[in-house]
């Protein structure tokens, strides 16, 4: 032949896939036409092609396994406590991994987009879900060694930070730890009960101008996590604990009074 | 949301279980990269541009969970280098009757490395498009089709090393060695 573009070695793949325009299409068939040779190759393809698909046709054919019902899975993701949150935090640290995932449509869909107090809402749970289940070291300076760690946090959150008293709810204070958000440093201060429940109070300084003032507590319910957020003058605050909203809220607004008695 | 995915996402399980299984050779391992897979889905439904493109993005996150698994287990040691492997390693004894005169295709499918086997399985047999597919595995339509011809060419080879078709008898009368 051919008056037309010179053929390629991707013109017979995408022959053999059906996926060329037809104007394309008919120049190679009539190229295979005037070329026996290759046209036994292209052959080949799609014999190879048509064969593994015939194979593994079977393989799409098959029973699904309850496992993988997707209506219980979206079912059971609404029920409390079904995936620990550390485990979607690593879930989200293995796709940032991979790379190409979310790059592709989905910008962003690895770190949810969180302003204001609902990000710091989400910070303190995930502060609470690293922090509260360790038994050897929950904190990185003790209440014994208080002034040390009140000191320290309000230098890095360059406010003085206040320790809530929660001994009327039956709350001790345990210490607290300097840990990283996306924010900057916040500072965790942790609290337990005779019964062995944690809850964290997160403070940091509220960064992107949203929510400097919200007194308004906002809630955070995720499985078996519960948290009120709220700001004033600039410092976010979130006390988050695997307690019921119940317990929590009234100790939310508790914390609150103690820290900004003009709210 | 709910039903919106069902209907959406549903119908690419069956697909999304045999891309898995032919890619990492493992059932078991395979349904649950599947089940990681549709979590995933699950989770980020919500953030899903409306006219994104399900069927490719769920090809995406399966296939970079099998990448993974696949270097994990290889970094512990229990996976073969497929190119680097012996042929005979994947080749049915000729102890069957079929195995006399033919290679089996899915062995042959096997025996590609696992860039060749992705794409001749997003092309030929789950039927995205070179871009779809280009998308899935983040590499340039261009890359997409130098692979897709070096896969079928590999495997047209492979298939042909098998056959001595004419040398060799019927099966009821093949001579065996005789055993002093």
């Amino acid at each position: 032949m051919m008056n037309g573009r010179p053929v390629a070695e991707e013109d017979l793949h995408a022959y053999v896939d059906d996926a060329l325009p037809t104007a394309r299409r008919n120049e190679i068939e009539q190229y295979l036409k005037l070329h026996p040779e290759i046209s036994v190759k292209v052959e080949a393809y799609r014999r190879q092609r048509d064969d593994l698909r015939a194979r593994l046709a079977p393989m799409a054919e098959e029973p699904i396994p309850p496992e993988l019902n997707l209506a219980r899975m979206i079912a059971a993701r609404h029920r409390p406590s079904r995936m620990p949150l550390w485990r979607s935090a690593a879930a989200a640290i293995i796709l940032l991994g991979t790379g190409g995932v979310g790059g592709w449509a989905f910008h962003g869909s690895m770190a949810p987009q969180l302003t204001g107090v609902a990000a710091l809402a989400q910070e303190a749970a995930y502060t609470y879900s690293v922090y509260s289940p360790d038994h050897a070291h929950p904190v990185q300076i003790k209440a014994t060694n208080r002034a040390d760690l009140v000191n320290w946090i309000s230098a890095r959150l360059h406010s003085q930070v206040v320790v809530p008293d929660l001994s009327k709810a039956g709350f001790r204070f345990m210490g607290g730890s300097l840990v990283a958000t996306p924010q900057g440093p916040a500072g965790m201060l942790m609290y337990d009960n005779d019964h062995g429940i944690r809850i964290v109070l997160l403070v940091r300084e509220m960064y992107d101008n949203i929510d400097m003032n919200t007194s308004k507590m906002l809630p955070y319910v995720k499985g078996p996590v519960t948290g009120f957020s709220w700001a004033h003058n600039g410092m976010g605050y979130s006390l988050t604990g695997a307690a019921s909203p119940d317990i929590l809220h009234p100790l939310a607004n508790d914390v609150r009074a103690q820290i900004s008695p003009t709210i | 949301m709910k039903n919106d995915i069902i209907l959406i996402v549903e119908p690419l399980i069956p697909h999304l279980r045999r891309y898995a299984r032919v890619l990492v050779r493992d059932q078991a391992g395979a349904d649950d990269l599947v089940q990681d897979c549709l979590e995933h889905m699950i989770s980020r439904w919500h953030q899903r541009r409306a006219d994104g493109n399900a069927r490719a993005w769920a090809f995406t996150i399966l296939h970079n969970l099998a990448v993974n698994a696949m270097r994990q287990k290889s970094r512990r040691g229990e996976h073969t280098p497929i190119e680097d492997a012996d042929e005979s390693q994947f080749a049915q004894g000729p102890s069957q009757q079929e195995g006399l005169y033919r290679r089996d295709l899915l062995k042959g499918l096997e025996a590609l490395s696992e860039e060749h086997r992705s794409v001749i399985l997003l092309v030929s047999i789950e039927d995205l498009s070179y871009a779809e597919t280009a998308s899935v595995l983040g590499v340039p339509i261009g890359t997409v089709m130098s692979r897709l011809a070096r896969a079928r060419e590999k495997l047209l080879v492979w298939m042909e090393g098998a056959t001595p078709v004419a040398s060799v008898p019927p099966s009821g009368t093949v001579n065996l060695r005789r055993i002093k």
